[in-house]
């Protein structure tokens, strides 16, 4: 009995208020819309294997990356760890039944599939070719593609996350079992608490955002309209300061599972605790305050290009105490190196690289000359898929035998973190080069001597995709075939662990009382001697 | 073994212990409960905020660059409806507060009328609204709607406004056009909170059946006291339209 044999039929799924079953409706559709997102990019590094626009037009091409951009952020990357293995391993976490607000995550994820059917409209009527960022006055007066439908389904899937991270915060504030008092939280749990404030504070300004440029389109009111004394840069102030603060949306989940990962394969508590708890809310919190970086070339003043440099900067700070404390974490632990761990020092590498080219972007001299580049398509992809998909997968793999009950295949699994490894660099290496050299981001034609390093990237971007099929297939095999997973194969102290897999409906039997700190493997050792077998 | 979470027996599993009907069953106790979900309507109220805090940024902005068209545009505005319709929504924040009272005083009579008295009171709220909406409409002072700026380049030609204000002065062009922002940002400022206002009263509507049916004169007030957060919220959203589009610069 647990969980999923519980009670079956689609209605059972469909109408479920199980913050377990909205975790597992969420991996599936996230999964199809990661696989609608990353043909598009093979349609794009396929275009750009040659110097000409051979393959597909150029507007072809502007509406292929710009869905691309939009269902990888929108549909991917923001929902990605959050409504996954947050919505499943969160309530467990803090040893709760389920999310405060389980009509509500229910309704997230309903908002989610009505954005997704809408941007599936979107491309079956003929995409939309604005590129992800809806920039003003082009998305407001010059062009004739579905801007109406795919803003829509942006404000739409936005409502999804505002309730995702709503209900994590009540949860973790309101939720925690006796005992579980905030520094015993797994680092995981504040994380996703992080990321929950930036969903919750900056998806409305998206929002009203999004009804304006809507608006601008419709009736033409002129805000964002400089022949009627409206200002194309407000636009920029008002999406960024809700698309700057996304990316942490999008990287803390990633950096929580690093750390569970990290603790649980080097057997040792994670060095500096309090620091990396803290680095999430920092990261949170400046995460507010950087987003004009995006505009230096825009015409902003100089004065606030120094501010807004310096402030990025100090992001740089928090990112680097998580980097340093898992490092530390490391150093003298008995360090193993199943697939999540592998993952995860992916992970650690490339996110690095991401964050220090970071660097360059925010200052705002080499801003000027990078940015509009390669250079920064190459940066923000070390961080989004470098980053964040590696910890995605890195948690999938990691938590996987708690979600299923089965472990998945060890050997190649580990051989398809490598493959990925790989072909990630293989394909944005070459584009930190590119950039430097000045090819432009966005064209779909490009100067000849620029060619090799395309086809490098092309190549690298074939590995990647064979990269990721391989989990796809294993996932799925493993479901039926995969070894029996027991209660806490990795012997990991989180509370998720110390209950059946997969749990029960509830997740716990009997209501779990938090009696040692987080990460105690000593606890958890003499808990070994009590364990009871699982009831299955 | 009692201090152990890992400890399991399938028998227990599906067991529970005394509770109210209204209480869900993730919850330990209906405080919690309360707590939990009123928590929920404060942080729902805070993506509110950030919603409304876009239009507010841009009508900061704009006023200070076209403040001359910004003022003479609020000219236009009905400072007695605009009076007469803060007065309604706060009173209706008032019977809002009584009801809530009732509902913690189990008196279902008292909420059910309390509850009634802010209903009509929201739609008094709107009535005087669409009013002043049709003034809009009649002078051609809806943007994007064959505006008209005849007002602004010529004062005269609109004796109504002009008697209460002979000292504002012809706009030039330029100034002049972008009255029409001011109109703009006024119905989406207005439109959104009505918006609000609607959505309020719908909601104001079922929870009315609910009370009268005593679903929550029996303990059970968080859906209660999360509404009246709400319709406080929509209210003190009005608290801050009224002086920026109706008193400022007004003398």
């Amino acid at each position: 009995m647990n969980f999923m044999s519980r009670e079956n039929g689609l209605l059972s799924w469909l109408l479920t208020g199980d913050h377990k079953r909205i975790a597992i409706l969420y991996l599936i559709s996230i999964t199809c819309f990661f696989f609608i997102g990353g043909a598009l990019a093979g349609l794009i590094r396929l275009e750009l294997l040659t110097p000409q626009s051979d393959l597909m037009a150029s507007d072809t091409y502007n509406k292929v990356f710009t869905m691309h951009g939009i269902i990888m952020i929108f549909l991917f990357l923001v929902p990605s760890v959050p409504a996954t293995l947050g919505n499943f391993f969160i309530p467990m976490m803090i040893g709760a039944k389920d999310l405060a607000l389980p009509k509500i995550n229910l309704l997230s994820w309903y908002m989610y599939v009505v954005g997704g059917i809408l941007v599936i409209y979107t491309m079956v009527a003929g995409g939309v070719d604005t590129g992800w960022t809806f920039t003003t006055p082009l998305s407001t007066h010059y062009v004739n593609t579905n801007v109406m439908s795919t803003g829509m389904a942006i404000f739409v899937a936005g409502f999804s996350s505002i309730f995702t991270g709503l209900n994590f915060i009540v949860t973790i504030h309101k939720m925690r079992c006796p005992g579980m008092t905030w520094f015993r939280l797994p680092l995981f749990v504040w994380s996703n608490y992080a990321a929950s404030i930036l969903m919750v504070l900056g998806t409305p300004v998206l929002a009203i955002t999004i009804v304006l440029v809507a608006l601008e389109r419709t009736v033409g009111i002129g805000v964002f309209d400089p022949t009627k004394g409206g200002d194309p840069i407000l636009f920029q102030h008002l999406f960024w300061f809700y698309s700057h603060p996304a990316v942490y949306i999008m990287i803390l989940p990633g950096m929580g599972v690093i750390s569970e990962t990290i603790s649980t394969f080097s057997r040792k508590r994670v060095f500096g605790y309090t620091a990396v708890a803290f680095s999430s809310v920092a990261i949170a919190v400046f995460g507010f305050f950087v987003w004009a970086h995006h505009m230096f070339i825009m015409g902003i003043s100089n004065y606030s290009m120094l501010v807004f440099s310096l402030l990025t900067m100090l992001v740089a700070v928090p990112s680097a105490i998580k980097i340093f404390n898992w490092t530390f974490t490391l150093y003298k632990g008995s360090i193993t190196f199943e697939t999540p761990m592998l993952y995860s020092f992916g992970f650690m590498g490339l996110f690095t690289i991401g964050g220090l080219t970071g660097v360059f972007l925010g200052a705002s001299g080499t801003d000027i000359h990078l940015t509009e580049t390669y250079f920064i398509v190459a940066h923000f992809h070390f961080v989004m898929v470098g980053g964040m998909l590696m910890a995605f997968l890195a948690g999938i793999h990691f938590w996987w035998p708690k979600m299923t009950g089965r472990m998945y295949p060890e050997k190649i699994s580990q051989l398809a973190a490598v493959v990925t490894f790989i072909g990630f660099n293989l394909t944005f290496f070459p584009q930190f080069i590119l950039g430097t050299l000045g090819m432009p981001r966005r064209y779909a034609a490009y100067p000849p001597e620029f060619q090799i390093l395309n086809v490098f990237s092309t190549a690298g971007a074939t590995i990647l995709g064979v990269g990721y099929l391989l989990p796809v297939i294993y996932l799925v095999w493993s479901l039926k075939y995969g070894e029996i997973a027991g209660n806490n194969p990795w012997q990991a102290t989180g509370l998720e662990w110390q209950t059946q897999s997969p749990p029960l409906t509830e997740n716990f039997v009997i209501n779990p009382v938090m009696d040692h700190e987080a990460y105690d493997y000593d606890w958890l050792e003499n808990q070994g001697v009590k364990e009871v077998a699982s009831v299955g | 073994m009692s201090d152990s979470p890992a400890v399991m027996h399938a028998e227990t599993a599906d067991s529970h212990h005394e509770h109210p009907a209204y209480q869900r069953h993730h919850f330990e106790s209906v405080a919690q409960q309360f707590d939990a979900t009123n928590f929920a309507m404060w942080l729902f109220l805070l993506t509110e905020v950030m919603f409304f805090g876009g239009l507010f940024t841009a009508y900061l902005i704009m006023r200070n660059w076209y403040y001359p068209a910004f003022v003479e545009a609020s000219h236009q505005l009905n400072i007695g409806w605009g009076t007469a319709n803060t007065s309604v929504l706060i009173l209706s924040s008032f019977t809002m507060a009584m009801g809530v009272y009732n509902a913690h005083m189990r008196r279902k009579s008292g909420l059910v009328f309390c509850l009634i008295l802010t209903f009509i009171l929201g739609l008094g709220f709107l009535g005087i609204k669409s009013i002043e909406y049709t003034e809009k409409y009649e002078k051609h002072h809806i943007p994007g709607f064959h505006y008209s700026m005849s007002s602004f380049l010529n004062p005269a030609s609109d004796p109504e406004v002009h008697n209460s204000y002979p000292d504002d002065k012809p706009l030039g062009l330029d100034m002049a056009r972008h009255t029409e922002l001011y109109f703009f940002l006024y119905f989406a400022m207005t439109g959104m909170h009505a918006l609000h206002m609607i959505i309020g009263i719908a909601i104001l509507g079922y929870l009315i059946v609910r009370a009268q049916a005593g679903d929550f004169t029996t303990g059970h007030i968080t859906y209660i006291e999360n509404f009246g957060l709400y319709w406080h919220f929509v209210d003190i959203i009005w608290i801050f339209l009224f002086p920026l589009l109706y008193l400022i610069s007004r003398h």
